[in-house]
Parts: C-alpha cells; structure tokens; sequence
C-alpha cells in the first residue's frame, strides 16, 4: 500500500514566489558526461505547479473538515456509538430488573425518561444496552464481508479467466435472492441467534461486496501503469499489493460505509422476526417485536426502539454520503 | 547524428555476445487474438515478423494504426505471450532456463505513450519510478534514491517533483517520469511505444532530445514505435515498415526515406504533409482503408491499394528478402522479387 | 438481437439451478438432524428407520437433492408440518395475498417515484431537489417496520380510522376489493410497502435524468428550438431505461422481501408464511416458501432484462 512509501511533505520552497523563482533559474541538472549542445533547452528547470503537496488521502480529509452536515451527523453516530460503548456507566437503571407494577409505564414516569416495557425494564437503560448488540450485528458483517468479499473480487478481477467466471457466477446465483429473503433463509434455517444472524448477513453482503471489488480491479487491471509494473518483473501479488489495492480501496470503501446503515436495518428487522439475539438481552428489533403488542397502552414507548433504529440508519447513510462525495472526485 | 559512433552495449558488462551479436533478434513472431463472436476467427495482430536489432542501434517501427506495433511491443517484453515465434536476446533464447522473462525483463524496459493511466494516480511520482528497483531486489530507500537520481537525469528537480501525483504534472513531465521510470532498472534496451504522441509539438522536440542523450549517456538500444515518419527520422539509424501485421519493409533510415522500395512505403511518405509549396500534391497517395485484420486479402496484403497490383500480387504473398547486413534494404514486394515474374521488376 | 434474448435466457436456467441448491441445502445448514423435523420426538428406533427410508435421508446428498429437485418439478413440495395441507397449495395461496399487496403498492410507488425523481432531475439544486432527494434518504433509511408500526399507532390507535392487522374478518378467501371494508385492511399495508421503492426511485431516477440533461446532445436539441417541452420529452425517453430496469428490480423485492411489513400486519402472504415456518421450524414450507420466492426473482429479472434489451438499443448488440 502507499503507506509504505509515505509521503514525505514537500520541502518548504513552494509557497507563492517559490515557484516562480524556481522557474527563471536555470539550474541544470545534467547527469555526467553529458555535452553543453544537449543541456541547454534540455535540462532547464521544469516549472513545478504551484499547488501544495497533497495526496490523496489528505484531500478526502481536507474535504470532509469543510462539510458541515457530514461533520453533524457523524457526531450523532459518534454520540451513539459511545453512548452504547458506555452504556454501563450511562443507563440509570439496570436493563433486566423486572417490575410487575410498573410494567407499560409512559415516558417520564418516576425517572424512567422514556418509560418501561412490557416487563417493566426501563426503556432508556435498554436501548443504550441494545445499542450494543444491533450496532455490532451492523457493524461486524459488513467488515467481514469486505474483507472476503473484497479479496475474492480482487483476484477475480485481476486473474481473470476462468477463476474470474468461477467466482462471478457464484455470486450471481446469492444475488438472484433479495437480500431479506436470503438473510432471513440463512438465518431461520440456522436457528436464530447473535452468530447466526451475523454470519447470514455476512453472506448476504459477499456477493455485492465482491462485485464492486472486481469492477474497481478490472478497471485498474486495464491501465497501463499495470502493464508497466509487469514489464519491470513484479510478480502479481506484487503488483496488487503496491498498485491494485491503493486504488480499488476508495470504491470499496464507499460501497462498505454505505453498507453499514443497510445492515442495521437488516440485523435489526431479524431480530424483529425472533431471528437475532435470545430474550431477555436487549436488542432494538426484538425490544420492537415484543413492544409490538401493546402499542394501544402506550404507543410512544413502544414505537421508541424502531426511533433509535432510524436514527442510527439515516445518520450512517448521510455520513456514507458525505464521504462519497468527498472520495468521489476526479483529480 | 544518428549513426551510432560507438556500439556502446558492447562495452557493457553484461554483454554476452560481443559488439558483432545483434541484441535482439526478432523470428517470425504471430500473435493472433481471438474474435469471441465470429466462430473460430482471429484478429492477426502481428502475423509473422522477422528482424533484428544491432546494439546501440535505434530501430525505428512505423505503420498505420491497427499495423501491429503496439502489440509487437508487448510481445518483445512477453507482456503478451506470441502464439509463434522465437526471441533471441544477446544471443540467448528468451523464455528458456538460460533466459528466462524475468531475466529479460532486467534488461528490456518500455515507456508507453502517456495516456493518464501510465502512472498509478495513487502514488508519488518518485515512488512509482522506485517501484522497477524495488521489485528488482533493492531496499526501499536505495530505490528511493535511484529514483531521485533518475528523476534529476530526465531533468525534473527530484525534490520538487519527488513527491508528487500525476495529476499534478504536464504531460511532458509525465513523459519524463516514464522514462525516468523504464532507466532506472537499469536496462540494455528500451522500447518506446509512440512516446511523443500524446504531446504537443514543443514539448515532443524536448522529449525526443532527452531520449537521444540519455541514449547516448546510458549506452542503450531503442526501438521506436510511431506513426510520425519524422519524428522516426529524426531519431532512427534503421527503420521496419509494417502493414497489417507484416513487416513489409527495412533498412537504413536515409535509404528507405530517400529510396522507398515498397509502394506501401512510397505512399506513407508522399502523405506527409509539407509547408512547401512545392512539394504539394493533387491526388491523395494512397486510397481505401485498410482492410479487415480478421481477414486480410490473400497474397500480398497491399494489393488491394497498390496502384501496381498484377495477378500475381493477388495469389503470392511476397516475403521479405534475405537481410545481408547492416546496410541490406529489403521489401515484401514482387517488384523487388527476381522471381516473381512481375511486369515492373527492377524499376521500382 | 434474438441472440441476446437467448443467451439471456439460458443464462438464467444455471442461476435457477443454483438458487435449488441453494435452497436444497437450506435444511442442511440447520442444527440438529433433518428427520427430527418430520418426526416427533418420541419415535422409536424402527419409526426412525422407516421414515429416513421414505425421505430418502439415507441416499448419498446428490442423490437426495436430485430426488428433491424431481419432485419440485412436478409442483410436490411436499407437506406442512403444521397443517398438513400440500406445501404447494399453502405456497401459492400466499403467495396471491402478497401478489395483490404488490400489484397496489408498485403502480403507486413507480408513479410518485418517477414524478419526484424527474421533477427533482429537472431543477437540480433548487428546493424541490432537496426535499426530494432528503424523503428519499428518509424511505431508504427507514426500517419498514417500523413505519408500518407508526402508521398503525397513528391510523388505527389515535384516529383509528383503519384496521391494525390482518385481511378482514373473513381473510383471502372473502377479500372483496371493491368493498371499502375489505380494502381497507389494504391501505397501511400498500402505503408502508411503498415507501422504500419511492424512496429508491425518487433517487435513482433523479441521477438518471440529471445525468441525460447534462449530456451534449439535449443542448444540441435547445439550440434546434425545441421548446423546454419537447426536450423533456427527449430526456425521459432517454432516461426511461435505467429506471425501468430499478422499477423491475423493486417489484421483485416487493414480492420476495415483503416478509417484515406482512408480519408486522399479519398479512397472510408469503412473507407471513415463511415467518410461521421459522418459529415452527416447518422445514417443508420454509424449504417451499423460499424456493418459490427466488424463483419469482430471477423470472423477475429475466423479465426485466428483456423489456430493457427491447426498450434501449445499446444493449443486445452483440
């Protein structure tokens, strides 16, 4: 990857005149041996472009720091990441004491600020444990699948050929279901449960994951800088690892931050089916599902998870936005 | 000047075959790529061609689009692998325990045309230039500063342009660092594939200069592809004339500008345009397009645009005569072919 | 052209076969032995063995998947553990339910889709793109769950105006569309199915339409004098496939993803079906219920596919 050759700040000649005092002097950089009729026209001192050295990398921050809605609302994320990080030391009350008296209680009442549930837990305390459980079953399948789904895409699209073909089909056949469909199918046949929803939303996201791998790699694989590293022997590990990955890892990444706010949705709507974590542990799908009946006794508290959900969700899906919009430009 | 004074590679501490080996010898080299759609039919890119490179020579290679040359380039790396064909480099063959590509590839090196995918976007120049030495077994900072070194040889002010991308460069500072690039390994030989075309006029005559004195500074052996006859000329020793896959023509670059054997030849040079006055034509040189590579015309290739075309153009395909030596100039024409039976035999 | 149409259909047979495979091998990923689910738990050693004879549990995999894909063919999915009734029957009934859910909720999502997208490709920018392209990352970051729950709470709770659940006291066999009690069991449901294709129309067809009018050629058309009309005109027509081929695509999901919103009203379709096949563990419908559904996909596709060869000149062309 570029880090390896890191980038080393220019040296600090290039602010404003710099370059222009660079250009009348006319220093000559012949190699030795080489006779004065060929210095002339030859070596006189290239005009650098008077811009700051900037790699890519920092462009997509320097970007990022001047777009105030992405900033906003990756704050919110933040804020409910450590909200459910902290949720031991945040939640005023412990997330499985049960009360028969104060079961369906409304927002406010004695101190429990968003009300209790069908067992009398508190709401609030909940939804930061549950936090934990549907950001984590939001968060891990989408990097495990970017990680296979990325590598068998890479190899698939710089091998090409047959093994090309092997994968591509493969995948193509996991993409004829709808994505729900397919996670609840893996999942249900699976027998429910945290790992198994995990892995089945981690197989759901393969496939498009690999695709988006492969076509970044076959577009990078046809450029001619490619061909230049082969013709300097590299082997094709080589080859992928200092100049396919650092180009194919923008297009992934995007497709992956737009991901997480998918998988949410999707881990959450199978907890909502019973697919997910057991009862009693918090989770806001399931804390949706069991709230479900009693949306005529008090419909605010009930619908409150389904709140954390999206709230989660559209703030990812911004964020994943924000950054495709700041990694997305032509240079 | 472009005859060569010293046979340079000779001197060469990894010269094998002494200053008398031809450094590259080319034996009816095919490639045929095949057409998915039309059964079992191929786009004959490069359909047998034979010649030889001399150290310290800079052979030029000159055809229409679509003659070939851009995949004969690839094949004399084994970027593409020929379908037929044999490649003696410095009197080894390629491809075999005694030379394998890797090993070609230490001494062979190739600059394409700048297109914007010639340099990896992601990387600091310097580092792409680094990259060769690298792969090739030095540490990270020697190759660092090979890099560097290089760059301050093409003239590009290492520190200045080190570190930067190449959307932040021209064109012709682009085409530097691709040069500067293929030289840092180090190589015996380079092949540059069309690589002024890209730019504009000021900058090429810059370019072409910077590839004579590194030539004549590195001791190196070129091949040089374009579809500019001047620029060939400007820069040649000798030059191969292709058509649709065939070489049809080679030989010394003054001979076959100021003599063209073949009538393929004769036209690509009336075609250039002139600011003289003098020199102006009334008729274009040569006419048609040229046909289809999936399936050219039987016998000579050309016979279907030359203005001397006879039967026996149309049945036989002419070969390319025996190459005597250095100075030899021969055709694929039966104009030049004794035994042909051609109405216009020896007068050209 | 009809070359294209071929290729396109044999392609989707391999597909249709893997997606059997995948399905086949649904019952084998699940813990525990498959002839636990067809068996009660106290059968004797003798029922045991007659039974995995019959079922064919004691055949090598292939062979069984083959007899499995056999009898699929000739419409035998087998029978419900629950209900004893033939899976292909239990299938097909539901699957009608989410048929007239999807036929309501894709004609009123395309439409309004469509019209946002297009009125938002149109004054790029402006407010109107704002509003437009914010609901659409609203309905696609929305769980439609939830929503159908909100609705439920506003419509059927606070104002109740209409019913929370359900297809009517007498279900699908005495749904009359015409009648206004039977068709309001359809409004929350239709309105909460719609909303994530609207809000990936809207958004799929505003870069459709923002991308054709920056292309050269409609500007060629301006400087003709074709009035502001007429130009639009040319940019939907041109701008037509893509969102064709996402229309498409979404009808498939409605009719193969509907399994959360019909849950959460217990809409006896296919999706409902295959959430009581899970907590049942009745592997025969689930097995049925799944193949059935992706099957209707890749058709859909299929479909799809076709109509855009036919409609956009560039694709076909070999």
């Amino acid at each position: 990857m570029t880090d390896d050759f890191s980038i080393i700040p220019a040296k600090a000649g290039i602010q404003g005149g710099g370059a222009l005092v660079a250009a009348l002097d006319p220093r000559f950089h012949g190699g030795d041996g080489v006779t004065k009729e060929q210095t002339e026209p030859l070596f006189a001192q290239q005009a650098p472009p008077a811009t700051r050295v900037r790699g890519y990398w920092q462009s997509v921050f320097y970007r990022l720091r001047h777009d105030p809605v992405t900033l906003v609302f990756a704050a919110i994320v933040l804020l409910i990441v450590l909200a459910a990080l902290f949720a031991p030391l945040i939640a005023p009350f412990d997330p499985y004491k049960e009360s028969i008296v104060g079961r369906l209680k409304p927002f406010g009442w004695r101190g429990h600020l968003l009300g209790t549930d069908e067992l009398g837990r508190d709401v609030l305390s909940r939804l930061l444990y549950g936090g934990r459980v549907s950001l984590s079953m939001g968060v891990a399948p989408v990097l495990c699948a970017t990680l296979i789904g990325g590598m068998l895409g890479v190899i698939a699209g710089f091998v090409g050929g047959r093994t090309n073909t092997a994968i591509m089909r493969t995948m193509d056949v996991f993409y004829a279901f709808p994505s729900v469909l397919l996670a609840v199918a893996i999942a249900g046949a699976m027998g429910g449960g945290m790992a198994n929803g995990m892995l089945a939303l981690t197989l759901v996201f393969i496939p498009p994951m690999c695709r988006v791998a492969e076509t970044a790699t076959t577009q990078v694989r046809a450029l001619d800088f490619i061909e230049a590293a082969r013709a300097s022997g590299a082997k094709t590990m080589t080859i992928i690892r200092y100049h396919v990955l650092g180009n194919v890892l923008g297009p992934v990444f995007i497709y992956a931050s737009s991901l997480v706010s998918v998988s949410i949705l999707l881990a959450s709507g199978l907890s909502f089916l019973g697919l997910g974590v057991r009862p009693p542990v918090p989770d806001w799908g399931l804390m949706l599902s069991t709230l479900r009946q009693s949306i005529y006794v008090v419909p605010l508290v009930c619908a409150s998870p389904g709140f954390a959900i999206f709230i989660t969700s559209i703030c990812c899906n911004l964020v994943s936005d924000g950054l495709r919009a700041a990694m997305d430009v032509r240079m | 000047m472009n005859s060569p004074v010293h046979n340079g590679s000779a001197l060469d501490p990894r010269d094998r075959g002494g200053p008398l080996q031809p450094l590259l010898i080319a034996r009816e080299l095919r490639k045929h790529f095949p057409v998915k759609s039309s059964g079992g039919k191929s786009i004959k890119a490069v359909d047998g061609v034979s010649f030889t490179v001399r150290k310290g020579e800079t052979l030029g290679v000159v055809g229409e689009s679509g003659c070939g040359k851009s995949t004969l380039a690839r094949l004399l790396l084994h970027l593409v692998v020929p379908d037929a064909g044999e490649l003696v480099f410095d009197g080894e063959l390629v491809d075999t325990p005694e030379l394998p590509i890797g090993a070609l590839r230490r001494q062979v090196q190739i600059v394409f045309q700048d297109s914007y995918s010639s340099l990896n976007p992601r990387m600091p120049v310097r580092d792409s230039v680094a990259f060769g030495p690298f792969v090739q077994g030095k540490k990270k900072q020697q190759a660092r500063d090979i890099a560097c070194a290089m760059l301050g040889k093409v003239g590009l002010d290492p520190d200045l342009f080190g570190p930067r991308y190449p959307h932040e460069l021209s064109g012709g500072q682009k085409q530097r660092v691709n040069i500067a690039r293929a030289l840092a390994t180090e190589p015996r030989m380079v092949i540059l594939d069309e690589p002024v075309s890209a730019l504009d006029k000021s900058v090429e005559a810059q370019v072409l200069n910077l590839l004579r004195a590194l030539k004549r500074q590195f001791n190196l052996t070129y091949l040089f592809i374009s579809h500019d006859l001047n620029v060939v000329r400007y820069l040649s020793d000798r030059v191969l004339v292709m058509y649709l896959g065939r070489a049809v023509e080679i030989g010394p670059i003054d001979a076959v500008f100021e003599r063209p054997l073949h009538p393929y030849t004769r036209a690509l040079l009336a075609s250039r345009p002139s600011m003289d006055p003098a020199r102006r034509i009334e008729e274009a040189p040569i006419t048609g397009d040229p046909p289809n590579p999936i399936d050219p015309p039987p016998g000579c290739r050309f016979h279907t645009r030359c203005p001397f075309a006879e039967t026996t153009c149309e049945k036989i395909d002419p070969a390319l005569g025996v190459w005597e030596g250095p100075q030899s100039h021969v055709a694929a024409c039966h104009m030049h072919d004794v035994a042909s039976g051609h109405s216009r035999l020896a007068h050209g | 052209m009809s070359f294209y149409i071929l290729r396109r259909v044999l392609y989707a047979i391999p597909i249709a076969f893997g997606v059997s495979v995948v399905c086949f091998s649904l019952v084998y990923i699940a813990p525990g032995d498959p002839l636990q689910t067809v068996l009660p738990p106290d059968a004797t050693a003798e029922t045991i063995a007659i039974v995995k004879h019959a079922y064919g549990f004691d055949k090598p995999l292939p062979m069984q998947f083959l007899i499995w894909l056999g009898r699929v063919l000739t419409g035998n999915f087998g029978v419900s553990i629950a209900t004893r009734r033939p899976v292909f029957l239990e299938v097909t009934d539901a699957l009608s339910n989410t048929a007239l859910l999807a036929m309501f909720a894709a004609p009123i999502a395309f439409l309004t889709g469509y019209v946002m997208g297009v009125v938002a490709g149109c004054f790029p920018g402006r407010w109107l793109d704002r509003v437009v392209t914010g609901a659409a990352v609203m309905g696609v970051s929305l769980p439609n769950y939830w929503l159908g729950i909100v609705l439920v709470i506003v419509f059927a709770v606070e104002l109740m105006l209409l019913p929370a659940t359900g297809m009517g006291p007498s279900g699908s066999t005495g749904f009359h569309i015409y009648e206004w009690s039977s068709a309001k069991f359809l409004v929350l449901p239709v309105a909460t199915l719609a909303m994530i294709p609207i809000g990936i129309l809207s958004r799929t067809t505003r870069a459709a339409v923002a991308e054709v009018r920056n292309q050269d050629f409609v500007q060629t058309l301006r400087a003709k004098g074709l009035s502001e009309w007429a130009v639009i005109r040319h940019v939907l027509k041109n701008s037509l496939p893509t969102v064709m081929a996402v229309m498409g695509l979404q009808f498939g999901y409605l009719i193969g993803g509907s399994i959360l919103v019909e849950t959460v009203f217990t809409w006896p379709g296919s999706g409902f079906l295959l959430s009581k096949a899970i907590i049942n563990r009745d592997v025969p419908v689930l097995q049925g219920t799944i193949l059935t559904l992706s099957l209707v996909f890749v058709a859909t596709n299929l479909i799809v596919d076709l109509l855009q060869s036919l409609i956009d000149p560039r694709i076909g062309r070999a």
